[in-house]
């Protein structure tokens, strides 16, 4: 199978792989996907006071598009508010690409990352306001 | 190690080059200096001399397996061999019983040979193998019934390497006058053939697989006692009616001068495979969480299939770009879809996704092989420092304990 230019760039020289603290209450992390589907994400973001994601790591196990898939990701949620990155669909990241139609699930489960990532760290500063709310 | 030619081809169980010493023989049957007649020609000399090549080339290859010339019809390759024996047998039979027995990591080309005939009203059980791809024997004669008729086992697997005993099940469908077909694509020049002693009634064969071209494979039909078949080809009448079609002559040549060549070089060959194999096996055994598919012993010289736990095959062959694998067999490598002969023997999904077959042949160089290893345990480092499984598994976590969102 050929691969484009941009995801043999991405998964040569994959950007911000790392880990983030994921008890820190301004990291979000989520995890999708399973081993038995060959593929699996783990995408986490650091979030500012005022929801700006701050840095972005990513480990993934899977293909090449699915590693590429999640790189490009934490380059393109840095910066951006959460709002902002709420809105990225797994069409930009698949024209990013130009994953080929078999690879298009890589993309999915990158918006999906995003996704379940944002969810963690709503739910971590929900549950921080609550605490405020209670201790008041 | 600047003696290197990059990618290294590491992938002979899916094809090999043709071999020099068969390119020439074939180059001669071609153009009109050469034999090119039509072998089925009986007016003049043209056809003549193509007809005694022809038949030289089929001694050749009954030869190698043991057989007599007489037992030998031409095909286009072994998925012609596996449709015309399996379906021949089976539709000839159809009167003494509609059941036919195989194994689940036979080849797509007998699996889906298989399915058609279900479609057609046919009963197949397809036996699991034991956790080292060997056939279980207890359970292999339990599933023979009174309206069994075909018995299909291949000899050497394509992804594991793991050699069957035929003979033992030979003896077994002899004494129970049930046609024994035996898929042996990849077993010529690697082990010893014998069908008579192996009591094999058919065996599908091809030459690509032995450094000769493709296109051109064989069937092997017992004579004594007499298996018959129906034609699934038809038209000239050629080979004595069960496959018609005008006969290659450079394809068929190419074939009877591979097999010539892999039967007298067998024995020194196999010693410098299983040598190369040996070596790359210990260049990278001592690795975590490696995973070696399929019988060590029971199994040919040059194959090598590995799992690498925690990191994904495709991107794994990706990776080693110098290196020319596959993560099964090449019929599947555009699927994505985790190897059925791995699950089969039992591999679970993540290290069924996880494998790589190495196959080593007759150009294979030690230089090659270090460098195989070298390349394939910086592959697997690198995947691992991006894989959160290899994190968690570090961790201490069992991954199947862990509750996956399904996609």
């Amino acid at each position: 199978m050929a691969y484009s230019d941009k995801v043999l760039d991405h998964y040569e020289n994959p950007r911000n792989v790392g880990v983030l603290d994921k008890d820190d209450p301004n990291v979000g992390t989520g995890m999708v996907g399973a081993p038995a589907c060959g593929d699996v994400m783990r995408l986490q973001i650091q979030v500012s006071e005022d929801g700006i994601i701050e840095d972005a790591k990513f480990k993934t196990y899977g293909c090449g598009s699915a590693i590429a898939s999640s790189s490009l990701v934490t380059e393109m949620v840095k910066g951006k508010t959460l709002e902002e990155v709420g809105e990225i669909r797994n069409k930009h990241i698949a024209d990013e690409l130009a994953l080929p139609p078999v690879k298009i699930h890589c993309s999915v489960l990158a918006e999906d990352a995003i996704a379940a990532a944002i969810a963690d760290i709503k739910a971590k500063r929900s549950k921080k306001e609550d605490a405020k709310a209670l201790a008041s | 190690m600047s003696s290197i030619n990059v990618p290294i081809y590491m992938d002979y169980s899916a094809t090999t080059p043709v071999d020099e010493r068969v390119a020439a023989r074939m180059a001669e049957c071609l153009t009109r200096q050469g034999h090119f007649g039509n072998p089925a020609s009986r007016s003049h000399p043209f056809g003549w001399h193509a007809d005694e090549l022809v038949e030289q080339a089929r001694d050749q290859v009954a030869n190698l397996i043991g057989a007599n010339s007489k037992e030998i019809v031409w095909t286009s390759g072994a998925t012609e061999s596996d449709n015309l024996a399996i379906k021949g047998a089976a539709h000839f039979n159809v009167k003494k019983g509609k059941h036919i027995v195989t194994l689940k990591t036979e080849h797509k080309a007998v699996l889906d040979t298989c399915r058609q005939l279900e479609r057609e009203g046919f009963e197949v059980t397809y036996l699991d193998p034991l956790s080292n791809g060997l056939l279980d024997m207890e359970a292999f004669k339990a599933a023979l019934r009174d309206d069994t008729t075909v018995v299909s086992i291949m000899h050497v697997n394509n992804e594991i390497g793991v050699i069957q005993d035929i003979a033992a099940i030979g003896e077994v469908c002899r004494e129970r006058g049930i046609v024994f077909h035996v898929d042996a694509a990849q077993s010529p020049g690697k082990v010893a053939i014998d069908v008579n002693a192996m009591k094999v009634d058919l065996m599908s064969l091809c030459a690509h697989k032995v450094y000769g071209p493709k296109g051109v494979g064989a069937l092997f039909v017992r004579r004594k006692p007499r298996v018959r078949i129906e034609a699934q080809m038809h038209g000239g009448g050629h080979e004595r009616g069960m496959r018609s079609g005008t006969l290659p002559t450079h394809q068929i040549v190419g074939m009877g001068e591979a097999f010539r060549i892999a039967q007298e070089e067998m024995d020194s060959e196999n010693k410098r495979m299983k040598m190369l194999r040996d070596r790359l096996w210990n260049g990278i055994a001592d690795m975590e969480e490696i995973y070696l598919n399929g019988d060590l012993e029971q199994r040919i010289p040059g194959n090598l299939n590995v799992s690498f736990n925690f990191v994904e095959g495709e991107s794994l062959i990706m990776s080693m770009k110098d290196i020319a694998v596959s993560s099964g067999s090449a019929c599947t490598s555009a699927s994505l879809e985790p190897s059925y002969v791995l699950r089969a023997i039992g591999r679970n999904d993540e290290l069924a996704h996880s494998s790589i077959r190495f196959t080593i042949g007759r150009f294979t160089t030690e230089e090659e092989v270090d460098f195989t290893i070298e390349k394939t345990r910086q592959a697997v480092e690198k995947l691992r420092e991006l894989s959160p499984l290899w994190d968690m598994h570090k961790e201490g976590i069992d991954l199947d304990s862990v509750v996956w969102a399904a996609h």
